[in-house]
């Protein structure tokens, strides 16, 4: 089984699809000739041509909406925003056109959209944003958003063969840092939660990249059982592995690297409070960042999104309650 | 009379001999079919029967209808709330259709979208969304497909006055253009937009903006539905032939309020007045007359078809409440467009 880091993993996944079906096309600003602004299209117009590898002009809304009309007439797009905070430009072809689309008309709509999400890296407030929440609460859309390079393949090919439009948050700090195992072939990822660290004193419910920093807060824990639960998929939201983690543990931090008010997390919190409360020992912490965009300089940043330090407290208190 | 601005002058109106007899009496035929299933949609809001509000395009057949029976079976449409026309030459039933409004279990989208929000993908339609003009970037991309597999396809689609002030507009025409799309966009100048007229929406008339993208511009009498075909049809063999889009201008008057509920009284009387007289379906009957046919007839035998039509409608179910959270995610194989009727005499003989 090769290594591979987070962004070649996401690469694998998009040719492995692109090589099987010649359906599937990417598209999107930079991403031909320049291999996007990230590299995880380079090469691809090599292999694939500048038809399946498409260069589009800078219209996020006009990369949203012509994805739609290419799957209706039996394409499989995937779209790349540069990043993922320029999806607020497409936001009302992918809330509008593509979510609706199925439950109005019976016409399913199979796109993928690639967001490059995430901060801590001095982005500043326009190239950090976790915008997952905005699509988790906008009916007939899907949202994954991977932690390892084998979830970021398998949960990428499972998008581009589901064939409702899903939202693929792809995390950029993750990229270039984090590697591992990569399964060959072309098997999907199930859109489901996985137990990244089986434990029973407490869960860590988190995704993306907070599973890693949930996992190094918690490795040695004053010696505590820390269970991480890797959620994976968002919508659909997986309430059985998240239910049956909070039976094991009874007490929970909910984890986001997204602004806090009505974030993924806060949801997962409101189903633990609604099916989970009588499995509870403790009240159900959140850690999120603060309701405030994203700062540029370092040590706001550092102030704003969730690490290390803060993860570990919250479960310390938690687990004296 | 059409005029281009991109290059080619001033063109004769008239059909160039492309059209038979038998597709100026459908021509007509659908206009009529369209006014007919209006009204009735409108009677039975009036009764209470249609929830919501309700749109037509009274005045403006002739736009959607001229303009879909130029589009062959493989090509695709996304029709706007004032094309009901398009719908019917593609083949949807009008029974359909007023189950549709009544928001009952037969309608095409089953209750769950309103009035003229629908579109049946399996004649190659899809239905608008009410923020305008979405559809176009759809259009667009139906078309950027088409491109991509060499096919000799063509996709179109309609928006008024209104949505050129919106950026999807903007974003649709550079793409088209800068790609060379096999794709029509059908600009539906019907003179206000809910209660905005053209002089508060635009400075330089949207149709002079075409040329400036790169592309021909073609105002037409959106009042004559020959005129309409003709001009569509001439852009579908543009974009087929991989000359790139067509910005169409039909200029009409939307002859009622934006729906059931406006009393219209920001438009002048005169103006609806003089629209009146240039009404398309008087116009397309002086034609079908002087070919030897009886319009009247033709008329009974249209209410009739609605009659029963409405009929049918009305014993078709509520949807059931149970099924409010069904269908949000389809399972299974992915879905495509499926061909419509196109019913314009030319296709059969080609």
């Amino acid at each position: 089984m090769p290594t591979m880091t987070y962004l070649q993993a996401i690469s694998d996944g998009l040719r492995t699809e692109m090589r099987r079906d010649e359906r599937v096309l990417v598209m999107g600003e930079d991403i031909g000739t320049f291999g996007g602004a990230f590299k995880v299209t380079d090469g691809f117009i090599d292999e694939f041509g500048s038809r399946r590898v498409m260069d589009t002009p800078l219209a996020e809304s006009g990369i949203v909406g012509t994805a739609v009309g290419a799957a209706v007439v039996g394409l499989r797009p995937v779209c790349e925003m540069q990043f993922a905070d320029f999806v607020s430009c497409g936001f009302d072809q992918l809330v509008n056109v593509a979510g609706k689309m199925y439950y109005r008309q019976g016409l399913p709509v199979n796109i993928t959209v690639r967001l490059p999400s995430g901060g801590g890296f001095s982005g500043g407030p326009f190239h950090s944003q976790n915008p997952e929440a905005w699509f988790m609460h906008a009916p007939g859309l899907k949202v994954v958003a991977p932690s390892t390079p084998a979830d970021a393949k398998g949960l990428l090919i499972g998008a581009v063969r589901d064939p409702n439009p899903v939202i693929f948050l792809e995390h950029k700090h993750l990229y270039r840092r984090v590697r591992g195992d990569v399964p060959d072939g072309a098997d999907a990822t199930p859109f489901t939660a996985r137990v990244a660290r089986t434990g029973n004193d407490l869960v860590v419910i988190a995704y993306g990249a907070m599973v890693h920093t949930a996992l190094e807060a918690t490795e040695d824990l004053d010696g505590a059982s820390v269970q991480v639960l890797d959620l994976r998929s968002l919508v659909p939201l997986d309430e059985e592995a998240i239910l049956a983690a909070v039976r094991e543990c009874s007490k929970v931090v909910v984890l986001d690297e997204a602004n806090g008010t009505c974030a993924a997390g806060a949801q997962v919190a409101a189903l633990i409070a609604e099916k989970g409360f009588e499995d509870l020992d403790g009240p159900v912490v959140r850690v999120a960042s603060p309701d405030v965009p994203i700062p540029f300089s370092p040590p706001l940043e550092q102030a704003v999104l969730p690490n290390v330090d803060r993860v570990r407290e919250a479960c310390r208190d938690l687990l004296a309650y | 009379m059409a005029t281009e601005t991109a290059g080619t002058a001033e063109r004769a109106t008239g059909t160039a001999g492309r059209l038979q007899p038998e597709d100026r009496v459908a021509l007509l035929r659908h206009m009529l079919l369209m006014r007919a299933i209006e009204e009735r949609a409108m009677n039975l809001y009036r009764q209470g029967k249609v929830p919501g509000s309700f749109y037509d395009g009274f005045g403006q057949e002739a736009v959607s209808v001229g303009a879909a029976y130029a589009m062959a079976a493989q090509d695709r449409l996304c029709i706007l709330h004032r094309d009901l026309g398009a719908h019917l030459v593609r083949g949807v039933e009008p029974a359909r259709i007023l189950a549709q409004y009544m928001g009952r279990a037969d309608g095409i989208t089953r209750g769950r979208d309103g009035n003229v929000h629908f579109g049946d993908h399996t004649k190659g339609c899809v239905g608008m969304v009410s923020m305008l003009p979405d559809m176009m970037l759809v259009a667009t991309g139906m078309a950027m497909a088409f491109r991509l597999r060499d096919e000799a396809r063509c996709a179109i689609t309609w928006f008024g006055d209104g949505s050129t002030s919106r950026g999807d507009f903007h974003e649709a025409m550079n793409w088209a253009a800068v790609q060379q799309l096999p794709v029509i966009f059908v600009l539906e100048n019907n003179q206000y937009a809910y209660s905005t007229p053209l002089s508060q929406q635009f400075l330089v008339d949207p149709i002079e903006r075409a040329a400036t993208y790169g592309f021909p511009g073609v105002r037409v009498d959106g009042n004559d539905v020959e005129a309409m075909f003709d001009a569509t049809w001439e852009a579908r063999e543009r974009a087929i032939s991989g000359g790139g889009p067509t910005l169409l201008e039909a200029v009409t008057m939307r002859m009622h309020g934006h729906a059931a509920h406006d009393d219209m009284k920001y438009v002048p009387k005169e103006q609806v007045e003089e629209w009146r007289r240039k009404d398309p379906i008087d116009r397309q009957s002086v034609r079908v007359a002087e070919l030897g046919v009886d319009v009247d007839a033709l008329r009974d035998e249209v209410r009739a078809q609605v009659d029963a039509a409405a009929e049918e409608a009305m014993r078709s179910p509520m949807p059931d409440p149970a099924t409010a959270t069904d269908g949000l995610f389809h399972e299974g194989e992915d879905i495509v467009l499926g061909d419509g009727d196109a019913p314009y005499s030319g296709f059969r003989s080609a």
